[in-house]
């Protein structure tokens, strides 16, 4: 028999109704197995009510993205069936609650199979109708030939602690559903996964793997204020950090945020915030005051649809230039953008080294897909977590300060990089001031010395290119050179294969590093390549725009926009390219 | 021990002759060198205004942040050391204009500061607007035709907001302010010490003759309990907010700091960062 090695899966419904919890104990028990899971859900700003859905692809390989097409749906309403039906595949099934009657609309793929079976109605005879849930993932057990108790460990830790009872009858709730699709006695062959290779990985989101990269980086204070997608970081740090004598403290605005965090900086601790595109513009005028004052902080943008409020809940990658140039006057800062939730953990970690040897803000950001998708990822590697605090003053440097003089905090050296103290040092008392200043930190605004200050700032990224800018795979002289940022990663990765495979000779740049920019670097792909397309998730080309400020130059590069709240996906990817060369379009 | 001279520093003040400021900050070294503190073991964080110079006009660890945000900025601080005896300081439009959020949240959320208000009412560095913090009717640049606004009330908001210590002083009575600052420093948890503290050059309604005439000492009621907080809001309703001492203190709430799950004794910013290979394995476990 044939087995597959993924499979594509969707639980959709009113939102309240469980649906996250149904994806999560499937996708968990799926990894735990040593499936690779990439898991995106489609939410609205509501809580109760809505349509939802969770959409997992299940792997035996790793992947980074969503699958084009969809193989199982589970409906707990019509209107799920109606909004997400299009996506099966031919022959794709569709499994609903037989309590709403179900049927399946008209723009659907060819032998398209529904099942209507009583989720709600074999719930309430095991316990309870909330149990509905427990049936639907006993029908895909059945439809993909897994055991009945291949999310026994993971609802034993849900409800274990509870009771038992509880346990059992969920337990029993999921056997009545496979039994009922047993019942069917339809042909599931074309459903049947390939067992996995055992192998230990985590599943996570995007997000998660930032604040858990701030704990391991020995980040001990995050003031933040609440907004999608970002509260998750908040939220895994507010529990984790009273264990290592943190504090996260939910400010009043993300003003209060940022400010909070400069202080907190100033005052010795390595600190962060994390906020989305309205707060980051909140946070602007005190990314100056931290660029002005050489105060290491680093802030999470999670970016999601803009602008003004937008599409709170929707994918884009449109603040780029928010980030970049955002704030008023010049200030040196690094933006990182990961695309994998590995690389958001080691981003952070770097990001407060960085902001530490270089005294200046450090933005990293991310975007909706990649904060929020839940992905298999290779364990992190503890080794690799060192901190380093920059330049900070030495004992013997502070106690040659003499009685009623100030430290140079500002004091200009080679590298434009200047000793910090802390408050409570003695010998390192100086000034701060948003104001320009001089070494110890007075104002003075004299024209001489603003050159020479601004200079100081500025060149400390005088020709640095910083490790891991880019990622490159494909072919060396590739008659198309995709550029991507962020979560593209893994579409654009897949779309290059698929060409590669049909022996088109391609080439994809992943771009984690914004500022400062790898112009070097990127400009030496391009000119290995015919054509340049540069892909992602907004209206106005801001990546594209950016390679053009830095100078790069190609003498066919076109944009590649997506803008409609969703993320790449990899057919999508691999449409463009082939339509981008008139030879390939046989 | 440091005295008053430690915290004195050779920087000339910018403000005008006869700026009430001065006394402020006269005050704040008085009250700071009779405190047992060292100069680096104090930070003093600003706003801007001429009054959020102050941070540069004392010996200690000064930091002058943006308009409006002392306060999110000290508490920044204070989270990071504890030990540190934190000021932040500003002037009427910092704290109840652009700042007011700050103020009314760093009031409730209660952190052991002390916040030291130079109210003019008036924009005195962008030269002579008016402030959140004038009368009604008040002529300024912004209100050629008379102030159409109402004059907001630090002290009610403040009351309501939760402040765990209310005092107002006045920059002719330097005694009395350094006392009132004191407490407020001593005072575990946010402390508000609103200074009436004339703009000689901008504001020529709210004089020093006008305070004298107007403001209301709290010494003269001596049944006056502070403790009592409808007494204190009463009082300053009352003395249309020109009332002066030791308005309001409540002793008995726990300052934010030592209500923090977790928070050690120690100051976060000495603590040992780095997390164990252990720590690192459970925490990564708990997503697999
Ligand atoms: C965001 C921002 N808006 C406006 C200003 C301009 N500004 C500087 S100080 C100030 C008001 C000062 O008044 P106040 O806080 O009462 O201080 P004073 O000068 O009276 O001591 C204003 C509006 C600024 N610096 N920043
Ligand atoms: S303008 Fe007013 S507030 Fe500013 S220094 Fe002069 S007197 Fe003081
Ligand atoms: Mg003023």
């Amino acid at each position: 028999m044939h087995m597959l090695q993924e499979l594509s899966w969707k639980v959709g419904g009113q939102q309240g109704e469980g649906i996250d919890s149904t994806g999560k104990t499937f996708a968990t028990s799926l990894n735990r197995m040593g499936y690779f899971i990439y898991s995106y859900r489609h939410f609205s700003s509501r809580i109760k009510g809505g349509h939802t859905n969770d959409r997992v692809r299940i792997s035996t390989v790793r992947k980074n993205s969503l699958a084009d097409e969809l193989d199982i749906l589970l409906a707990f309403d019509q209107e799920t069936i109606n909004l997400n039906a299009h996506e099966l595949r031919e022959g794709g099934i569709v499994i609903a609650d037989s309590k709403f009657s179900p049927v399946l609309p008209d723009n659907v793929a060819q032998n398209v199979h529904l099942y209507s079976i009583p989720f709600t109605k074999l719930a309430e005879e095991n316990g309870a109708a909330i149990m509905k849930n427990m049936v639907a993932l006993g029908t895909s057990a059945y439809v993909m030939g897994l055991s009945p108790d291949f999310c026994a460990p993971v609802i034993q830790n849900m409800f274990g602690r509870k009771s038992q009872k509880i346990v059992d009858q969920n337990m029993a709730a999921i056997r009545a559903g496979f039994d009922a699709m047993s019942g069917q006695n339809a042909d599931f062959s074309s459903f049947q996964l390939a067992p996995a290779t055992p192998d230990h990985h985590l599943l996570m989101i995007g997000n998660e793997a930032v604040a858990f990269g701030a704990l391991s980086a020995g980040a001990r204070v995050m003031p933040a204020y609440p907004i999608t997608p970002a509260s998750d970081i908040m939220e895994y740090l507010i529990k984790k950090l009273p264990s290592v004598g943190g504090v996260v403290v939910q400010t009043e605005d993300e003003i209060a945020a940022l400010n909070m965090t400069i202080g907190a900086a100033y005052g010795g601790t390595r600190a962060l915030t994390a906020t989305s595109g309205p707060g980051l513009a909140l946070m602007m005028e005190a990314m100056g005051l931290a660029g002005m004052t050489e105060t290491p902080v680093v802030i999470i943008d999670t970016q999601r649809g803009g602008p003004s409020t937008g599409l709170p809940t929707k994918h884009e990658q449109s603040d780029m230039f928010a980030a970049l140039f955002g704030n008023h006057g010049e200030i040196p800062k690094v933006v990182l953008t990961p695309s994998t939730p590995e690389e958001c953990f080691y981003a952070t970690v770097d990001a407060f080294n960085y902001a530490e040897k270089y005294q200046c803000p450090v933005i990293i950001l991310t975007d909706l897909a990649l904060s929020l998708a839940s992905q298999s990822v290779t364990p992190f590697d503890y080794n690799y977590v060192e901190i380093d605090r920059g330049n900070l003053a030495t004992p013997e440097a502070l106690a040659a300060v003499e009685p009623g003089k100030m430290f140079k905090r500002y004091e200009r050296t080679e590298d434009g990089i200047s000793p910090r103290v802390f408050p409570g040092q003695k010998g390192g008392i100086h000034h701060v001031t948003g104001v320009e200043h001089n070494e110890i930190g007075r104002p003075d605004e004299a024209t001489n010395n603003h050159i020479k200050m601004m200079d100081k700032r500025l060149n400390k990224f005088a020709d640095i290119e910083l490790p891991g800018s880019i990622s490159y795979n494909g072919d060396n002289d590739p008659e198309v050179l995709v550029v991507g940022v962020g979560s593209s990663v893994g579409a654009i990765d897949e779309a290059v294969t698929r060409l590669r495979n049909q022996g088109i000779k391609v080439g994809h740049a992943q771009v984690k590093v914004l500022s400062p920019f790898p112009a070097k670097s990127l400009q030496e792909y391009m000119n290995r390549a015919e054509r340049v397309i540069v892909a992602e998730s907004n209206a106005t080309g801001q990546l594209f725009h950016l390679m053009q400020l830095h100078g790069l130059q190609h003498k066919a590069m076109t944009s590649f926009l997506k803008y409609d709240g969703t993320p790449f996906m990899p057919k999508e990817v691999e449409a463009h390219l082939k339509g981008a060369v008139p030879a390939w379009q046989q | 021990m440091a005295t008053v001279k430690e915290f004195r520093n050779e920087v000339r003040p910018n403000w005008c002759p006869g700026c009430g400021d001065y006394a402020v900050q006269a005050a704040i070294q008085r009250s700071l060198g009779s405190l047992n503190l060292e100069p680096e073991q104090v930070a003093v964080i600003s706003g801007i205004g001429c009054s959020g110079r102050i941070s540069g006009y004392i010996n200690a660890y000064g930091f002058h942040g943006v308009h409006g945000r002392s306060l999110p900025l000290a508490q920044g601080v204070k989270l990071a050391n504890r030990d540190l005896t934190v000021i932040a300081a500003g002037g009427d439009g910092d704290g109840f204009g652009i700042g007011m959020g700050h103020f009314m949240h760093a009031a409730r959320r209660n952190m052991n500061i002390t916040y030291i208000v130079m109210d003019n009412q008036i924009y005195g560095l962008t030269k002579g607007q008016h402030s959140p913090t004038s009368a009604f009717g008040f002529k300024a640049k912004t209100t050629p035709a008379g102030n159409i606004e109402n004059a907001v009330s630090p002290l009610q908001i403040a009351l309501a907001a939760g402040v765990t210590y209310l005092a107002q002083g006045f920059s002719h009575d330097v005694n009395q302010l350094t006392e009132l600052i004191t407490k407020g420093i001593q005072h575990k948890g946010f402390s508000l010490i609103n200074v009436f503290s004339p703009c000689v050059t901008y504001n020529k309604v709210n004089t020093y003759e006008w305070y004298k005439e107007h403001i209301v000492p709290l010494d003269q009621f001596p049944e006056y309990d502070p403790t009592n907080k409808k007494a204190a809001t009463t009082k300053v309703i009352e003395t249309d907010g020109l009332c002066t001492g030791l308005i309001y203190e409540d002793n008995d709430r726990p300052a934010f700091e030592d209500l923090i799950p977790g928070y050690q004794p120690t100051p976060v910013a000495d603590l040992d960062i780095h997390i164990t290979q252990d720590q690192f394995e459970k925490f990564m476990s708990e997503f697999a």
